[in-house]
Order: structure tokens, then C-alpha cells, then sequence
């Protein structure tokens, strides 16, 4: 079934690329709800009683027939995986639905690339073995650099290129990384550790082993390798710079798969191969990782603040919420490693609804300037009613999805560890941290409601060519079609995306319920670490002792 | 003496349609001079099907360092060479024939077809009887028999002054490498007292590697490093390959490089590598080590630094060729390991220049197959710049997208060939103990991106540039042929990849013999031979 997932949009790019002009919108949507109903299928068949456990396991041995290589193709997923995949999934058919107005020139490689888009994606939600994760995460690069490059907006080459070149850049650190976990799994490790271990092998289960054996130096070393790829891609502070010029100069589905999964691929790196592969140097190094994370919300923050480009402030917001999502996972609390989790859900349909929304408005204006669009509640009100909603849930409006996730990783970062020798002690964040980290929430709530005041809200301004008689469009233009608010179309798009947020919101308890198994084993070794390390300062002795007692 | 003809088969095969050619190529009837590409290419064909059937296990008994060597790295130069002849198809007298065409009578002292298509054959036997090699002048014979036809090749490629400017460089240069490497080839011969590469192993088995055989064995590296184009003796690469037309330098970035790559695996096995996992020689003495690790170090940087500079394609595909070298001296230096598909390092440059071999043809290919024709003329020029390539998959699909899929895989994307040869260079420079030497190749591939996707850029996403004269489709259809079949064979020969690595695994093995030297040795052990037992 999870190959037959994979295929469909493998499959699909190919007829498109085959077939003729006209049939490719045509292909493109149907086959992106029969991705859909896939990923939805796999929810549905998931049995949630055993989130922890690996489902829908199948393994292709031998992908290098008569090499002896043990490397083979083996998909599975977990909780966390069948969530990503059903982000997805939801997210491929409203990308594809969503273009309709928007595209209308080379429409065969814009949809053949986009629907091709999702068969890596998806493959590295299941992947099972580093080669297929490895290969899914470095391929979603060439759909992505082909749709920005093709169809983004004026800066749109350069963007591609920064793009490409900086995500391949950290994924080839990533790969030497996970390959001297392999090499270390084949010869250092010995064959009575565990199924795999003193063979060459490129099973998930038997590296993490062999990484969690390696010396705390070497783990150090693998760390930074991993997080030269994953904190490009999620992005983290000091490497974000592609992120804001991608989005800005993306097309409309390409910022929405960008936010709403692409980055995901780099937390859920963190989540699977950084955490539980080597947790003694997670434990040392997850204050420094933290700060970086912090040092980006608060950065990302203000700069929105200054932004006068609505879709690149949405952009820069990403950097910030990332920057949540990575504390809550380094707290290494089940609190705040769940929050993660659902974060990466929430980022996704929340940010991703907000640049539909903002594609929307510059279908009709085309302009994202806070200078020159303001007050359009009074001529779109659907729209605005949108958008309004999104930015909520975005800021975390208690009640809408942001909030939850938000608050389980500001909670994470808090319980993590002591403040003045009280409570928490069961990581290495602290209070401080959850602390600097929340008035990033702040600033996020000043930023965004200080968008929809300019945008949504306050006088009426509309660009020249655009005034209040009927929609008067230029010549020649491409959208002629489009009324005032929005069409059903674009309705259809938005609602389920709010629909979902509200859910998740108003009764986050099953997600999160779900999500506490896999997230308690994948934190698990790096939890055992941290309680393992000696006191490295006398101060947060008394919590060390304090842990020892509590161990039976 | 027969068991050394029976050797040398494939080369003989060779010989004799090289000879053919000569002939064919003065008649007087145009189809007869057609026919000199289909004899090469029946020639190379029974030479790949003679060698893929030398008996190994009669030569094993005999005086090879290497037997199994010998079927594999003839089957796969036999193999390479006929998408090369394909390109070379109406490389020289296309001018000259359509004055025939027209009614100029037939001079043969004009006719250059014959002499250029033999002497490509003669390149290629030299290729092959670096493989069969046993012995160190034999040795420098079989390299100099790959390159001195190919200085002969640039010049009469073209008509431009600049093919012979580049021809008389690469010759010089090529002279100065032959003559650093045959230095180097008198002092191995006076540290070991015989030519023999099998007693030299033997010698230094058992005497340990002297002072005077590490710096003869420096020189002949150095020397064979004009045949690779490594760093330092890389200076005329961009120069030659510009000078030539682009179906020769497809053959100077294929032949000199595998015949020199051939060379330095037979030349540092006999240092004691041994692929037999229970015996583990005691691997390179530790200067050799260093110069080869600063060599593929700096090679791959200054190509791939030096390649994001130019706007010459051929000159960026010179400098990628470079960079390449020195990402398949890295399996150099890891070395066989314990002979295992990870771990192997011949087995994993071996592999990456057959995939090499592919995807670099391809990129070339393209060049080879565009051409600049002015409206109703047959004045026709190669393209020059990247510029040239713009809105090549809008105008020609399937040369633009051959472009597009061998710049991929020469950057290595996952999944397609570049990336697995890659893949098994880093884990074997992992297991030999390299890890810095694998960083700076991942930092090198991640360079490597910048120009690759300048070429992937300009043929997919940017349009025709209309000031520039259109380009058409060379009427050559062999070329189109060998393009496409390139780039095809990037994807198709994934599935065959583990066969494939196992017959280089295989060919890189030594028989027992070699093994003889003990690992105490005089020299301390040294890295590779303590990565060995770590197992």
C-alpha cells in the first residue's frame, strides 16, 4: 500500500509527461485525489491503538541484486509518519486545484513537477532505510527548483539557485554523516549487538543502534553532519537566508508545499536521525541547538516586523515557528517533543492556508505590498474572513491549532529543567528558555495583527488600474475570469484547511494521545543520556541528585 | 609467448582494423570511404567480444599482477569507445567531402578519414594493453600508444589554427608527463632490480618500499597525472579540450584518463595491497599516501573552483572532467579494503569511471551534436558558451534533456548512476580511514552544483536567445544516437549496478601470490592496514 502511495504521483508525472497539453491539468488532479485517498486510507487503516509500533512494513531486499550490499527499499510508518503523509496528501490535491487561475503557461511541466513532487516527499515520510530517506530528501529538490525557476516571479532564478545550492550543500554533510553511522554499524559494531549490526546494512533500526554506541566524540562529529542538512532545510537561524527569497518568489502551490511540507522534511530529520541516532551529543549540545532556535524566533520575528512584502513576512514567520518546533523537540520532554510534532501539522496547514490566501490576493492585484493594498475586508469579506481566521490560528489563538502546539513546546522547554533548583530536571532546556522563547509569541501576534490591520482592515486602497468599478483589469491579463472574492473554487481550498485547524484546536487530545508513544521512544536514549551525563556544574546538582533518587 | 598473444587479443582485432581503415580511407569511391566507421566499429565490437572471453584462468597462473583485470577493463574500454566512435562520425572531411560532393576531384593526400579513425583504434589498443600490462616498459609503451595518437587527433579535428595551437601544447605537456613518469619507472627499476610489476610486488614485499622506489613511484604518480589531468599536470586540460572539437575531447577525457587510472591501480597494487581480506597488505607507505591525498585534495577543488569561472562549456566540462579525477583518486587511496562492495576503493573508482565514462560522453555528446549553421550555408561552428545552450529542451527535447540528465548525474543527484558511484567512494573512503578526504569531496560535490546547474539552468529553464544564430541538429545521426543512449544508460544501468561493482570487485583482486608479504614488514603498519583489522 505505501508503495502503491509512492507511485501514484511517480506514475502520474510520467503520463504527463507523455501525454498532451490540455490533459495535464486534468491528469494532475485526479491523480493528486488518488494521492490523497491513499495517504487518507493509510490514517484510516492505522491502527492508532499501536502508534509506537512500525505499520505497513514491506521491504524490497536486494536493491543492488547480487552485490551482497544489504541495501534494500523497506517503508513502515509510525504515528508521526501517517500524520506528515496525511499533511501531504491533504495538501496535493488543494496545491493542484489551487493553480487553476494561476498557471496557464507550460502547464505540462508545472504539473508534471508538481505532482512529481510528492513521491519523494512522501518516500521520505516512509522511509525505513537511510538510502531511500537519503534519495526521496535530496530529490524533492529538483521539482522544487524546476517550479520556482519556471513559473516564480521576477528574482525567481536566483532564489532556485540559492535553493538548490544551499540544501544540497548541507545534505551532502548529511550524507557523510549517515554513512560513517554506517560504516560504523558494519565494523565497529559486533554481531552479537543486535539484528544488522556488524554488517553493512542501511536499516534505520540497526544504524540507531550503532550510533547510540558510538563514543560521545564521535556522535558530536555525525550531530553536526546531520545538522548541516536538516537545519538548512528546516531552517535554523543562521542558514534561513534561501527561505524568505524561495517563498517570495515561489508560485502559490510552490510556497504552500514549501511551508507545508518541504520544511517538515528537516524537523522530521531532526525528529528520526538526529534525536534517537545520537543521543548522548543531543544531550550536550540541545542548550546550543535550542539557542539557535530561539535566536530564530526572535530574529525571524523582527524582521516580519519590518517587512512590507506580505508573502515574504509570511516567510520569515516560518523561520520563527521552526524555531519553536526544534526547542520543543530538544527539550527532550514528551511534552514538548509531541508539541513538535503537532507543530509541524499546524505549520503546515496554517502557514500553507495563509499563502493561498495571499496567492489569492495577488491573483487580483498583483501586488503583496502592504503600501498598496489595504482595507480589502470591505471589498473581499470571504476572503478577509480567511485570512483573518489563519493568522489566528498562525499567532495562537487559543482555540485554533497554533495555540496547542505552541504552548506543549513552550511547556517542553519549561519543564526541561530547574529554575533556581524547582522542578523540572528532566532535560537539558530549563525555564529561561521557555521563557525568551515566549516573547517570540509576542512578537508574532504584533507582527501579524499589525499585516491584517494594513491588509485586511483600515481604509480602502487598491492599486491603481484595480478602482471600485467593476474589477478593471488590463488588458491581457491572464485572470480576467476572477471575480471580487473568492470563487467556490478557491473556497473549497481554504475551507477544509480551516475546518482542520478548528479540529485541531478545539480537541488536540487524540493527536497528541497518539503521538505521546512514538515520540517517548524516539526521545528515550537521549532522556537515558542526559540522566546519565556527570554534573557538569555544581549548580544544577541538586537536580542531578534529585534524578538519581528518583531512578529505582 | 602464446599465452601473452592470447592476451592480446582484443588489441590485435584492433590492430588489424586500424590497418583496414588506413586503406579504406584513400579510395576513390565515397561509399567505400564511408564504410571506415562501420569497419572500426566491427572491430571494436569483436575486440569487446574477444576480450570479455579471454580465458583468465589460464593467465592467472601466469605473470599478471592483476589477471582478472585484464577481460573487465578491455570489455568496458571496447564498450566506451563505440558511443566515442559514434560521435566521431564526420568529425574530419565533412568540408572537403561536400566539395567532392559538388564535383572536386578526389585527392587522397587531402582525405584525412582514414588516418583519423586509426588512429583513434591505436588510442584505444593503448588503452587496452595498459590493462594487459605486466611490466613497466610495456607499461609506459601502452600510455604512451593512448596518447600519441590523440595529439594527432586535436589537430586535424578542426580546421582552425587553434586545434593545432592546442595540439602542439597537449603534445609538450604530454612529452614533459611521459618523461616524469618514465624517470620515475628507472628508479622502481633500480630499487627492484627488474621491470616486472609481479616481482616488484614481490620486492617490496619482502625488502619493504625503499626510499628510491618511494620517490620513483612519486614521479611515475605525478607523471600518470597528465593522463588523469590531475593536479598539478591539469594546465592544458581547459586549453585542448577547447581546441578540439567536441567528439575528440569526449575521447581525451575517456582514454588517457582510464588508461592512466589502469595504470596507477596496477603501479600502487604493487606497493602490497592485497583485496584478500584474510591476508591485508600492509597498504601505501605513509608519503605516498600524503601526496595522493593532497593531489585528489587539491584536484577536485581547483576543477570544480576553476569550472564555476568559465563560460566556455567545453571549458567547464574540462575542468568537471578534472574535478572528477580527483574524486576517483579517492578510491585510490582507500584501497581495496577487505575487498567487500563498501569497502572497496579500486572497485569503487573502477565503477565511477565506467559510470564517468557515461555521463561525461553524454554532456559532451550534446556539444557534438548542436551546431551554429548561418541560414542557407553550410558554414557550421560548435556551440562555444553556456549561453549557447539556452532553450535547448524547447527547440531539441531530447539533446537538451541528455543535457540535463548528465549534468545531474555528473553532480551525483540521487538516483541516478553518479550519485551510487559516489555513494561507494565515500563508504570505502570511510572504511579506509579518510574521513577528511570524504568531507572535502561531499564539499566538493556541493561546489560542483554551482556550474552543473548553470548547464541544467540554461537548457531547461531559460528561453531561446533570439540574437544568437539558431541552433540545428548535426546531420551525423550516430552522434544524436550516442547522446541519447548516454543519458539513457544513467538510469537503465541502475539496476545492474551490483553486477556491474561485482565483476570491478573481481577485477581488482589479486591471486595469493602477491599477498606473500607478511604485514610486519619494515615499515610501521600503516593507516589501512589498521583500519584492515579493525574488523
Amino acid at each position: 500500500m505505501l508503495l502503491a502511495t509512492l507511485l501514484i504521483p511517480a506514475l502520474a508525472a510520467l503520463l504527463i509527461a507523455v501525454s498532451s497539453k490540455d490533459s495535464a491539468r486534468r491528469i494532475a488532479t485526479v491523480a493528486s485525489l488518488a494521492f490523497f485517498a491513499m495517504t487518507a486510507l493509510i490514517a484510516a487503516q492505522f491502527d492508532w491503538l499501536r502508534p509506537a509500533l512500525r505499520q505497513f512494513s514491506v521491504e524490497y531486499v536486494d536493491l543492488l541484486p547480487g552485490s551482497g550490499a544489504g541495501a534494500s527499499l523497506s517503508l513502515g510508518v509510525d504515528a508521526v509518519s501517517v500524520m506528515l503523509l496525511a499533511l501531504t496528501g491533504l495538501l496535493a490535491p488543494l496545491c493542484v486545484i489551487g493553480s487553476f487561475s494561476a498557471i496557464t503557461e507550460r502547464t505540462k511541466s508545472y504539473y508534471g513537477w508538481l505532482i512529481a513532487l510528492q513521491a519523494p516527499m512522501a518516500a521520505v515520510f516512509m522511509a525505513q532505510d537511510m538510502v531511500t530517506f537519503y534519495i526521496g530528501f535530496e530529490f524533492t529538490l529538483i521539482p522544487m527548483f524546476v517550479l520556482i525557476s519556471l513559473f516564480g516571479s521576477t528574482n525567481r532564478r536566483r532564489a532556485a539557485v540559492k535553493f538548490f545550492l544551499y540544501t544540497f550543500t548541507g545534505s551532502m554533510m548529511t550524507l557523510v554523516g549517515l554513512l560513517y553511522v554506517v560504516w560504523f554499524n558494519a565494523v565497529r559494531m559486533p554481531p552479537s549487538a543486535g539484528p544488522g549490526a556488524g554488517a553493512w546494512t542501511v536499516a534505520i533500526d540497526p544504524l540507531m543502534r550503532a550510533a547510540q554506541a558510538m563514543p560521545l566524540r564521535d556522535q558530536a562529529w555525525v550531530l553536526l553532519a546531520l545538522m548541516a542538512g536538516f537545519a538548512v532545510k528546516t531552517p535554523l537561524f543562521p542558514v534561513h537566508t534561501w527561505l524568505p527569497l524561495a517563498h517570495t518568489e515561489a508560485p502559490t502551490a510552490g510556497s504552500v508545499v514549501l511551508a507545508g511540507v518541504l520544511l517538515k522534511l528537516g524537523t522530521y530529520g531532526l525528529y528520526r536521525f538526529v534525536v534517537p541516532f545520537v543521543p548522548a551529543a543531543v544531550a550536550e549540545y540541545a542548550p546550543a541547538i535550542a539557542t539557535i532556535s530561539i535566536i530564530g524566533i526572535l530574529y525571524g520575528g523582527l524582521i516580519c516586523w519590518v517587512q512590507r512584502d506580505v508573502k515574504k513576512l509570511v516567510a520569515y514567520s516560518s523561520v520563527a515557528h521552526l524555531g519553536f518546533c526544534v526547542l520543543g523537540l530538544f527539550a527532550l520532554t514528551p511534552v514538548g517533543a509531541s508539541g513538535s510534532i503537532l507543530y509541524m501539522i499546524n505549520h503546515g496547514l496554517s502557514t500553507g492556508a495563509l499563502f493561498f490566501c495571499i496567492g489569492m490576493m495577488y491573483e487580483r492585484y498583483h501586488t503583496r505590498s502592504m503600501d498598496e493594498v489595504g482595507g480589502l475586508a470591505r471589498v473581499m469579506p470571504v476572503w478577509a474572513s480567511f485570512t483573518v481566521f489563519f493568522t489566528m490560528a498562525s499567532v495562537g489563538l487559543p482555540g485554533l491549532n497554533g495555540f496547542v502546539s505552541e504552548f506543549f513546546c513552550l511547556l517542553g522547554a519549561y519543564q526541561s529543567g530547574a529554575l533556581w533548583g524547582v522542578g523540572g530536571g528532566a532535560g537539558p532546556l530549563g525555564p529561561w528558555y521557555a521563557a525568551i522563547a515566549g516573547v517570540g509569541m509576542i512578537v508574532a501576534a504584533m507582527y501579524l495583527l499589525y499585516m491584517l490591520g494594513k491588509v485586511v482592515f483600515g481604509p480602502l486602497k487598491e492599486p491603481p488600474g484595480h478602482g471600485d468599478h467593476d474589477h478593471g483589469h488590463g488588458a491581457g491579463d491572464a485572470h480576467e475570469g476572477l471575480p471580487k472574492d473568492l470563487t467556490v473554487r478557491e473556497i473549497g481550498i481554504l475551507t477544509p484547511l480551516a475546518l482542520l485547524c478548528l479540529a485541531l484546536g478545539v480537541l488536540p487530545t487524540p493527536a497528541l494521545h497518539a503521538l505521546e508513544a512514538p515520540v517517548k521512544q524516539a526521545i528515550a536514549p537521549a532522556h537515558a543520556a542526559f540522566e546519565a551525563r556527570p554534573a557538569p556544574a555544581p549548580m544544577i546538582e541538586g537536580r542531578h541528585a534529585e534524578a538519581t533518587e528518583a531512578r529505582p | 609467448m602464446a599465452l601473452k598473444l592470447e592476451l592480446i587479443r582484443p588489441e590485435i582485432a584492433l590492430f588489424i582494423a586500424a590497418c583496414i581503415v588506413m586503406i579504406v580511407g584513400l579510395s576513390k569511391q565515397h561509399a567505400t570511404r564511408t564504410a571506415c566507421a562501420w569497419i572500426c566499429g566491427v572491430g571494436l565490437v569483436v575486440a569487446g567480444f574477444l576480450a570479455a572471453t579471454t580465458p583468465v584462468p589460464r593467465i592467472a597462473t601466469g605473470a599478471g599482477l592483476m589477471p582478472e583485470l585484464i577481460p573487465y577493463a578491455k570489455t568496458l574500454i571496447a564498450a566506451a569507445a563505440l558511443p566515442i566512435l559514434l560521435l566521431l562520425t564526420g568529425t574530419v572531411d565533412r568540408d572537403y567531402e561536400h566539395r567532392v560532393a559538388r564535383g572536386e576531384r578526389f585527392d587522397p593526400i587531402r582525405a584525412t578519414r582514414g588516418e583519423f579513425y586509426a588512429f583513434f583504434l591505436f588510442s584505444v589498443m593503448g588503452v587496452m594493453l595498459c590493462a594487459s600490462a605486466d611490466d613497466l616498459i610495456w607499461l609506459f609503451l601502452a600510455l604512451e600508444l593512448t596518447s600519441l595518437p590523440t595529439y594527432i587527433m586535436v589537430a586535424i579535428s578542426t580546421s582552425r589554427l587553434r586545434s593545432q595551437e592546442a595540439a602542439v601544447k597537449y603534445f609538450f605537456l604530454g612529452a614533459f608527463g611521459a618523461a616524469m613518469f618514465l624517470y620515475g619507472f628507472a628508479m622502481l627499476y633500480g630499487a627492484t632490480g627488474t621491470t616486472m610489476l609481479l616481482q616488484m610486488a614481490r620486492s617490496f614485499g619482502e625488502h619493504g618500499v625503499g626510499t628510491l622506489a618511494v620517490v620513483g613511484m612519486l614521479f611515475a604518480i605525478i607523471g600518470v597525472g597528465f593522463k588523469i589531468a590531475a593536479v598539478p599536470m591539469h594546465f592544458y586540460t581547459p586549453d585542448v579540450y577547447q581546441g578540439a572539437s567536441a567528439p575528440v575531447a569526449a575521447h581525451l577525457a575517456f582514454a588517457p584518463k582510464a588508461a592512466g587510472f589502469l595504470t596507477l591501480i596496477l603501479l600502487l597494487t604493487t606497493l602490497g595491497w592485497s583485496a584478500l581480506p584474510a591476508v591485508g597488505g600492509p597498504g601505501l607507505p605513509e608519503p605516498i599516501r600524503v601526496a595522493l591525498w593532497v593531489m585528489a585534495a587539491l584536484t577536485m577543488t581547483v576543477g570544480n573552483v576553476m569550472a564555476i569561472l568559465q563560460t566556455s562549456i567545453k571549458r567547464i566540462l574540462a575542468y568537471s572532467s578534472v574535478a572528477h579525477s580527483g574524486y576517483m583518486l579517492v578510491g585510490l587511496i582507500a584501497g581495496p579494503g577487505d575487498g567487500s562492495l563498501w569497502r572497496n576503493g579500486l572497485a569503487a573508482s573502477l565503477f565511477y569511471l565506467l559510470s564517468y565514462a557515461a555521463m561525461n560522453l553524454g554532456a559532451f555528446a550534446v556539444l557534438a551534436c548542436v551546431e551554429r549553421r548561418a541560414r542557407g550555408s553550410d558554414e557550421h561552428a560548435e556551440i562555444e558558451t553556456v549561453e549557447d545552450l539556452r532553450g535547448l529542451c524547447r527547440t531539441q527535447p531530447a539533446l537538451g534533456w541528455t543535457m540535463v540528465v548528465c549534468a545531474l548525474s555528473l553532480l551525483g543527484f540521487p538516483p541516478l548512476l553518479g550519485f551510487f558511484a559516489k555513494l561507494f567512494l565515500f563508504t570505502s573512503a570511510i572504511s579506509a580511514g579518510e574521513l577528511p578526504l570524504a568531507v572535502v569531496m561531499g564539499v566538493n560535490s556541493a561546489i560542483a552544483a554551482f556550474y552543473y546547474l548553470r548547464l541544467v539552468s540554461a537548457a531547461y529553464f531559460d528561453d531561446r536567445d533570439e540574437r544568437l544564430p539558431s541552433g540545428h541538429v548535426t546531420p551525423f545521426s550516430g552522434r544524436v544516437f550516442a547522446a541519447v543512449a548516454s543519458a539513457l544508460s544513467t538510469v537503465a544501468l541502475l539496476p545492474f549496478i551490483g553486477p556491474l561493482h561485482a565483476a570491478g570487485r573481481r577485477a581488482v583482486s589479486t591471486p595469493a601470490p602477491v599477498a606473500q608479504a607478511p604485514a610486519d614488514a619494515h615499515a610501521p603498519p600503516t593507516r589501512a592496514a589498521a583500519a584492515a583489522s579493525d574488523r
